[in-house]
């Protein structure tokens, strides 16, 4: 028997786009009852969602369908909550100098929260991107909410009872799992309330994370003035963190609302426009590979002369009659800091005009210069120096930022998160990679007997190397081979069927 | 004509005003101590 579509399916645009395959979302089977095997895969049939919704809160197992008239400028605040939360993760430094004297650690040890932090972010951002797609903003913002913040109440007690192993799990376990979904959470739901900009969209939300460090750094440390800075004092932060965290991504969990359609703007193409690839055929894909090289190698150039960046400064200028304090060198740290966010939201913006392998062009090939110039003339000029190092920033947060836009181009809409997901491990690699060439070729050129800039001009020329690499990949970047195509018609016809569920007003 | 279509959607500007004020002032907290910051620069 011929299956038939069914008039009055329910079918959110997110779940078609995400799930495949889309016949078995939007047919009937023999009957006219939903497909059970489809429902017990999906679980976004008729009943299934809304009794999966009758006992959560905010119906958290239910992509939220934003009702008619629902602004999509309402999503960008939404995914800024929780991405100004998650990006606390960059301040963590503000709690490592209290909690070395508070409980006895080294500067190793004081630094794992934040290690195992960052690997647990690529981990979950990787493994978990399926299941964000599969359950939607609303479910990824929450589980990101309650482990961040639980994150920070775990190690409030830890702080207390000065049993640093519940710091260590709190923060860089529990509370890295928050970063990595919450990294991932609004990218998707973003491009497809915005298929006109995804660009700009991403960027925004990807400047929150920038930006997350810029308040956490000084609230952070005057909570710490307040409370003091012993055990008791620490635990007293942690506890106010994660509470106030916790309302702060509130507003993201309600806030948050999936297209009803795929065009939910008019005039602006389909978020459906295009190939689709699924998250599994895309890693099989050598595009997928050419990026996740363009992102490892953008992020380790940037990542070098971010790491180092005040002694650096302080070094390029040691033996000029215009040295750089320490005061100054903290300055041009915070400036980079900017450049670092305006890069996320002015370059992404500009690769919605200019195109997506145009924009990588600038970051790699501009890159390469600039770090060129500071090698040839970097410890002539120090306008020069600050100025070539906050294009090279402004080009990292670029290449973050551009990244799932990119991906969109490349793969569709239909998992892009899940993909995105994938390509952060690029980024795990690179916060290795990056600093270790740095600080290792610094260390040794120190032993041999070198000083003031000559320390960097080996990591320089490397830089260039690696940004050369980056810049080769873009240019293997080519249309996915349509073997890859997830079955388009399928998914447009699903996504057109009107939803009948009620909204989440 | 659907029910969607026979009453206007509601007013959601406020709505829009109080998300963006919510993400907007703390991000305007960390950017005024970033600027203070970074003038150090220029004066240290």
């Amino acid at each position: 028997m011929i299956p038939q579509v069914r008039d009055t399916a329910v079918v959110p645009f997110s779940r078609v786009s995400s799930r495949m395959p889309a016949a078995r979302v939007s047919y009937s089977g023999p009957g006219g009852g939903a497909d059970p095997g489809a429902c017990a895969a999906i679980a976004w049939c008729p009943g299934s969602s809304q009794r999966a919704g009758r006992y959560l809160p905010f119906r958290i197992m239910s992509p939220p369908v934003a009702p008619p008239g629902w602004s999509r400028w309402l999503v960008p605040p939404a995914a800024l909550s929780v991405h100004l939360s998650i990006g606390q993760a960059y301040a963590w430094s503000v709690f490592k100098p209290p909690l070395e004297s508070a409980l006895g650690l080294s500067g190793t040890q004081s630094a794992l929260p934040f290690q195992l932090g960052i690997v647990m972010l690529g981990l979950s951002a990787a493994f978990g991107g399926t299941l964000v797609e599969r359950r939607g903003p609303r479910w990824a913002m929450t589980v990101a909410l309650v482990c961040f913040s639980s994150g920070f109440l775990l190690s409030a007690l830890g702080a207390a009872t000065e049993q640093y192993w519940l710091i260590v799990l709190g923060y860089g376990f529990v509370g890295g799992i928050g970063l990595g979904i919450g990294y991932i959470s609004p990218v998707s739901t973003l491009i497809k309330w915005f298929p006109d900009r995804p660009g700009m969209a991403t960027g925004i939300a990807i400047m929150g994370f920038g930006g997350g460090a810029l308040i956490a750094s000084p609230w952070s440390a005057r909570m710490l003035e307040s409370f003091g800075d012993d055990s008791s004092g620490i635990a007293l932060a942690f506890l106010v963190h994660g509470l106030t965290y916790a309302v702060f991504m509130t507003l993201g969990v309600l806030l948050v609302r999936v297209p009803r359609t795929a065009r939910p703007v008019q005039g602006a193409p389909s978020a459906l426009a295009g190939p689709q690839v699924s998250a599994r055929g895309a890693v099989r894909t050598p595009q997928f590979w050419c990026l996740w090289i363009v992102l490892c190698m953008n992020v380790t150039a940037g990542i070098g002369i971010l790491e180092k960046a005040a002694p650096m400064i302080t070094d390029f200028f040691a033996g000029t009659s215009t040295p750089v304090s320490a005061t100054a060198a903290a300055g041009f740290v915070a400036l980079l800091s900017a450049a670092n966010m305006a890069g996320r939201i002015g370059w992404s913006s500009a690769s919605d005009l200019i195109g997506r392998k145009n924009v990588y062009r600038v970051y790699l090939g501009a890159g390469a210069v600039m770090y060129a110039l500071i090698a040839l003339f970097g410890d002539s000029s120090k306008p020069l120096f600050v100025l070539c190092a906050l294009v090279i920033l402004s080009f990292y947060g670029g290449g973050f930022a551009t990244a799932p836009a990119y991906l969109k181009d490349l793969f569709g809409t239909y998992q892009v998160g899940a993909i995105h997901g994938r390509l952060l491990t690029a980024w795990s690699t690179a916060g290795v990679l990056g600093p270790l060439i740095v600080n290792w070729i610094a260390d040794r050129r120190e032993e041999a007997g070198h000083h003031g800039s000559s320390l960097y001009a080996l990591s320089l020329v490397i830089m260039i190397g690696l940004l050369a690499v980056g810049f080769a990949a873009n240019e293997l970047v080519r249309p996915v081979h349509p073997r890859h195509h997830v079955p388009r018609a399928e998914t447009e016809e699903a996504a057109d069927v009107p939803r009948q569920q009620p909204e989440s007003a | 004509m659907s029910p969607d279509s026979s009453q206007s959607p509601p007013d959601r500007r406020g709505l829009t005003v109080l998300a963006w004020a919510w993400v907007g002032l703390p991000l305007a907290y960390g950017l005024y101590e970033l600027v203070r910051k970074a003038t150090q620069l220029f004066t240290g």
